[in-house]
C-alpha cells in the first residue's frame, strides 16, 4: 500500500449499536443487550433476570437488588430454561421444521427432572429459552417458598412489614394454602436492638444477607454479620458495637420481610393506610428523591425514591428523621401585625402599601436558599422593581463522601439562578447590616432565616420601618416582625429546586399547612403583583415556565418535562 | 479482667500471618491459639484478632460461632464430652448424658455446652468421637472412655470432683487461670 497524498478526514461514526443476544422469555422472542450494567454500573454479561425484565416479565426475589452485589442464595429466582442443543459436529441439531432444538435443563444424575437455575447469578446465551412460568418452575417457587416459610412466624397482624412485604406478596402467588409443618419452629432472639434507629427479629429474617452487603459494600461500614451459622443463623452486630451509620435505616427500606425494622416507624401505622407523595429531601444539597408517606395530614415517614441520576435507591437517616419539626406544636400559624393576630389580606393591603412607597434602594431582601425556585424568581421581581439589595445564607456542613452534601441549603442553585445571591451567598449581609445602622435601609424583608444569627441583630432589626419575615417556625427574626407571614414547610407546597449538581426536581404536596399559614408562592404572587403589576399566570406550572423563558440558567425548560426523577441543567 | 497477650505468643502469630498471601486467611490459627492461651475466646481477643488481621470484629465473631470448637465462655476443670452420634446414641449415650445433668444440676434439653455454677464440670453433648465399635463413649478432658456404664460415669463424677485447681483439657498448656479468677 502507498502512502496517499490527503489523509482521509475521520468520519463522524456513530457509536455501534449494542451488541445483542436473542432469547426467548415465556416463549417470546427479545433482543437484550449482551451486557448490562452490574450493581456498580459496570458492564457485564447479562442475566437471565434482566433479559427476562427487557421482556416485561419479573422473576421473583428476595436476595437479589440491583444495586447490591449478587449473592444467590434465597433461591427464590429459580427457573427452568433450555439452551440450543448442540451435536457433534459443534453444530446446532435442528427440529424437523428447521428450528433449533432445545434442550430443556435437567437434573444430570436424574435427566426426567427439570433443574433449576437462580436467574439472577445465570448469564444468557445466545437462543437460550426462559420458561419463567412453566409449571416445574412454578413447583421450585413453592418448594422454595415453602421452606423460607418453615421457621417464619405468622405475626402477619402485628408485624410492621405487612402491606409491603415481599413473603407475603410471594405467598399470594406461589404460597400453599395449607402448611405441611408439624414439627417445633426454631425459635431465635426477637426485638434485637441493633442500634440506635434498627430493631431486628431474627425470626423473620430469610438470611438474604441484603442489609449486609449494603452495609459492607456500599456504606463501607463492615458491621454486620451470620453468627451460629447452621440452624440457628442470625443476623448480628458484633456484641456490644452498635450498628450506628448515616445510612442504617436503608436496611430497613432493603429487606424484603418483616426482620428490620424502624424505630422511629414501627408499630405507629400501618402502611397501605399511608398516602405517599413523591417529593424531595430539603435537609441539603443533595436532594435525594423521597416518597413522603402521610395519613390525615401527619407525616409518618419518609422513605428514599429510587433516581440514579441523584441518590440511587437511597437516603441518610438524618434526612429521613428530618421531618418531625413539621408537626411541632410551636409552628408559626397566625398571620401578625405588630405581635397582634391578623389576616392576610390586611397584612398584604399594609406591607404592598409601604413598599409601593418606599424610595429605590431602602429596601433590602434576605432571601433562603430554601425557598423554591418560583418564590426566589418572585422576591426577585420584587427586588427589581423596588432596588432592592437582596442576599440568602450559607449553610455549609461536613459532607460524607455518600450522599450528604457540604452545602446544607437544598436549593443554593436556585439562589444563583435566580439572582438572589451572586456566586458567594452572604456577602451582602455586611451592607445591609450597615445600610440599616446608617439608616438608609428602612424596610427588611426576611424569608425563612433567622438572621439575627447573621449579623442582623435585634438592636439593628428595631431601627427598621418595616421588618416583614415569612418563615414556618418561630426564631429572634420572627419576634422582631412588624409583619409576620405564616409559610409553608416543603411538605406542605410545591415548587422546584436545583441540587448542587444542577438536577432541577419537583416536588408534591403531601400534607397542608396548619392554620393560616399558606404556601409562600400563593403570597408572594398576590404582594409582588400588587407591587410590580401583574404577572400573567395564576398557576405554579405557568409561573415556572415564565421564570425558565426569562431566567437563560434555566434553559427554556417547560414544567410538564421535568417529570418525577428531574431534568439536568448546564450550569 | 485485663486483656494482655503475651510478647512471645504476639511474635509466634505476627509471624504466622507470613505464611498466607491474605492476613486473613490466618483467623483460624489466631483463634486456636488465643483459645490455647485462654481457654476460651473472650470479646477482647476477637476484637485483637480483627485488628491485627485488618478485620472488622464481626468477621472474626462469625467464625467463632460457627465453629463448636471454640468457646466463647471458660471450661469447668473437667470437660465431659458426650457422644450423641448413631452408635452412641443407640448404646445410651443420651441417658447418660441426662445422668450427668441430672446428676450436676444442669439442663438436659438444653443446646449448648453448660458448665456448673462452680466451675468444676462442663458437660456438652458432641458429634462423632471416631470410637464407634466401643459406644457409648464420652471423652473427659484427653481421656476417652469407651463402653462407659451409669457406675463408671459416677466414678467419672467423683474423680472430676475432687480435681481441682489444675484446668481441664487444652487449655491447661498456656495460662494456669483461664477463667480470670
Amino acid at each position: 500500500m502507498s502512502a496517499t497524498a490527503t489523509l482521509p478526514a475521520p468520519a463522524a461514526v456513530p457509536p455501534p449499536p449494542p451488541e445483542t443476544v436473542t432469547v426467548k422469555v415465556n416463549g417470546k422472542t427479545v433482543q437484550v443487550p449482551k451486557t448490562m450494567p452490574n450493581w456498580q454500573g459496570k458492564p457485564e454479561p447479562t442475566t437471565m433476570l434482566q433479559a427476562a425484565r427487557v421482556a416485561g416479565v419479573e422473576i421473583p426475589h428476595y436476595c437479589y437488588h440491583d444495586k447490591l452485589p449478587v449473592a444467590g442464595n434465597c433461591r427464590m429466582c429459580l427457573v427452568e430454561c433450555g439452551t440450543p442443543m448442540m451435536g457433534p459436529d459443534r453444530k446446532p441439531v435442528l427440529n424437523e421444521d428447521g428450528t433449533p432444538k432445545i434442550a430443556r435443563s435437567v437434573l444430570p444424575y436424574e435427566p426426567g427432572t427439570p433443574r433449576g437455575v437462580i436467574a439472577c447469578a445465570t448469564p444468557i446465551s445466545p437462543g437460550m429459552e426462559i420458561y419463567a412460568d412453566s409449571p416445574a418452575t412454578h413447583q421450585m417457587r413453592e418448594a422454595v417458598l415453602e421452606s423460607l416459610l418453615i421457621n417464619h412466624p405468622l405475626d402477619c397482624p402485628i408485624c410492621d412489614q405487612a402491606g409491603e412485604c415481599k413473603l407475603q406478596e410471594y405467598s399470594v402467588e406461589h404460597g400453599q394454602a395449607e402448611s405441611r409443618f408439624v414439627e417445633a419452629k426454631v425459635h431465635k432472639p426477637k426485638a434485637v436492638d441493633l442500634g440506635p434507629r434498627i430493631i431486628l427479629d431474627d425470626e423473620r429474617c430469610i438470611l438474604c444477607t441484603r442489609c449486609i452487603r449494603f452495609t459492607k459494600d456500599i456504606v463501607n461500614d463492615d458491621a454486620l454479620g451470620i453468627v451460629n451459622r447452621g440452624s440457628y443463623n442470625t443476623i448480628s452486630a458484633f456484641p456490644g458495637k452498635a450498628f450506628d451509620n448515616n445510612y442504617t435505616l436503608n436496611t430497613v427500606d432493603l429487606c424484603p420481610v418483616g426482620a428490620l425494622t424502624s424505630k422511629d416507624f414501627r408499630f405507629k401505622m400501618r402502611v397501605w393506610f399511608l398516602k405517599e407523595t413523591s417529593s424531595v429531601c430539603t435537609s441539603c444539597g443533595t436532594g435525594c428523591n423521597i416518597t413522603v408517606g402521610a395519613r390525615e395530614g401527619v407525616i409518618h415517614r419518609f422513605e428514599p425514591r429510587s433516581n440514579d441520576a441523584v441518590n440511587g435507591p437511597w437516603m441518610c437517616d438524618s434526612g429521613r428523621l428530618n421531618y418531625k419539626w413539621i408537626g411541632r406544636a410551636d409552628r408559626l400559624r397566625e398571620v401578625r401585625i405588630g405581635g397582634r393576630r391578623s389576616n392576610w389580606s390586611t397584612a398584604l393591603r399594609e406591607i404592598s402599601g409601604k413598599l409601593s412607597t418606599a424610595p429605590a434602594g431602602s429596601v433590602a431582601i434576605v432571601a433562603s436558599a430554601r425557598q423554591t425556585n418560583e418564590e426566589l424568581y418572585l422576591l426577585k421581581r420584587l427586588a427589581t422593581r423596588l432596588g432592592a439589595i437582596t442576599d440568602s445564607i450559607v449553610r455549609e456542613g461536613e459532607a460524607d463522601g455518600l450522599l450528604v452534601s457540604a452545602d446544607r441549603n437544598p436549593n443554593s442553585n436556585g439562589v444563583r439562578l435566580t439572582g438572589m445571591a451572586y456566586t458567594e451567598a452572604g456577602i451582602q449581609l455586611p451592607k445591609i447590616a450597615a445600610g440599616i445602622a446608617a439608616g438608609t435601609i428602612r424596610s427588611l424583608i426576611v424569608f425563612g432565616e433567622d438572621v439575627t444569627a447573621h449579623g442582623l441583630d435585634a438592636g439593628l432589626l428595631a431601627k427598621l420601618d418595616l421588618l416583614v419575615v415569612s418563615d414556618v417556625l418561630p426564631n429572634p427574626t420572627t419576634e422582631a416582625a412588624t409583619h409576620l407571614l405564616p409559610g409553608a414547610a416543603p411538605v406542605e407546597k410545591r415548587g422546584t429546586l436545583v441540587n448542587t449538581k444542577g438536577r432541577l426536581q419537583k416536588f408534591n404536596k403531601a400534607v397542608e399547612a396548619p392554620g393560616d399559614a399558606r404556601p409562600e408562592v400563593e403570597f408572594l404572587q398576590e404582594l409582588v403583583e400588587a407591587v410590580a403589576g401583574p404577572i400573567g399566570t395564576a398557576t405554579i406550572e405557568g409561573l415556572f415556565n415564565r421564570m425558565t423563558a426569562e431566567i437563560a440558567g434555566f434553559g427554556g425548560v417547560q414544567w410538564a418535562a421535568v417529570g418525577d426523577t428531574g431534568i439536568t441543567l448546564s450550569l | 479482667m485485663s486483656f494482655s497477650i503475651p510478647a512471645p505468643l504476639e511474635a509466634r502469630l505476627d509471624e504466622l500471618v507470613t505464611h498466607y498471601p491474605v492476613k486473613r486467611s490466618a483467623s483460624l490459627m489466631f483463634l486456636h491459639a488465643l483459645q490455647e492461651h485462654f481457654g476460651y475466646l473472650s470479646n477482647e481477643a476477637v476484637e485483637w484478632t480483627a485488628t491485627k488481621l485488618g478485620l472488622q470484629p464481626v468477621n472474626v465473631y462469625e467464625l467463632v460461632t460457627f465453629y463448636p470448637m471454640f468457646r466463647q465462655e471458660p471450661l469447668g476443670t473437667t470437660h465431659v464430652k458426650v457422644c450423641r452420634t448413631l452408635s452412641c446414641a443407640l448404646a445410651g449415650s443420651g441417658e447418660l448424658r441426662d445422668l450427668f445433668c441430672k446428676k450436676l444440676g444442669l439442663d438436659s434439653h438444653a443446646h449448648a455446652p453448660q458448665t456448673t455454677p462452680d466451675g468444676k464440670f462442663t458437660v456438652e453433648f458432641v458429634e462423632c468421637l471416631a470410637a464407634c465399635g466401643s459406644a457409648p463413649v464420652i471423652l473427659v478432658n484427653e481421656d476417652l472412655h469407651e463402653r462407659v456404664s451409669t457406675s463408671e460415669a459416677e466414678k467419672i463424677l467423683v474423680e472430676g470432683g475432687r480435681r481441682s485447681g489444675s484446668v481441664g483439657g487444652s487449655a491447661a498448656k498456656g495460662s494456669a487461670n483461664p477463667a480470670g479468677k
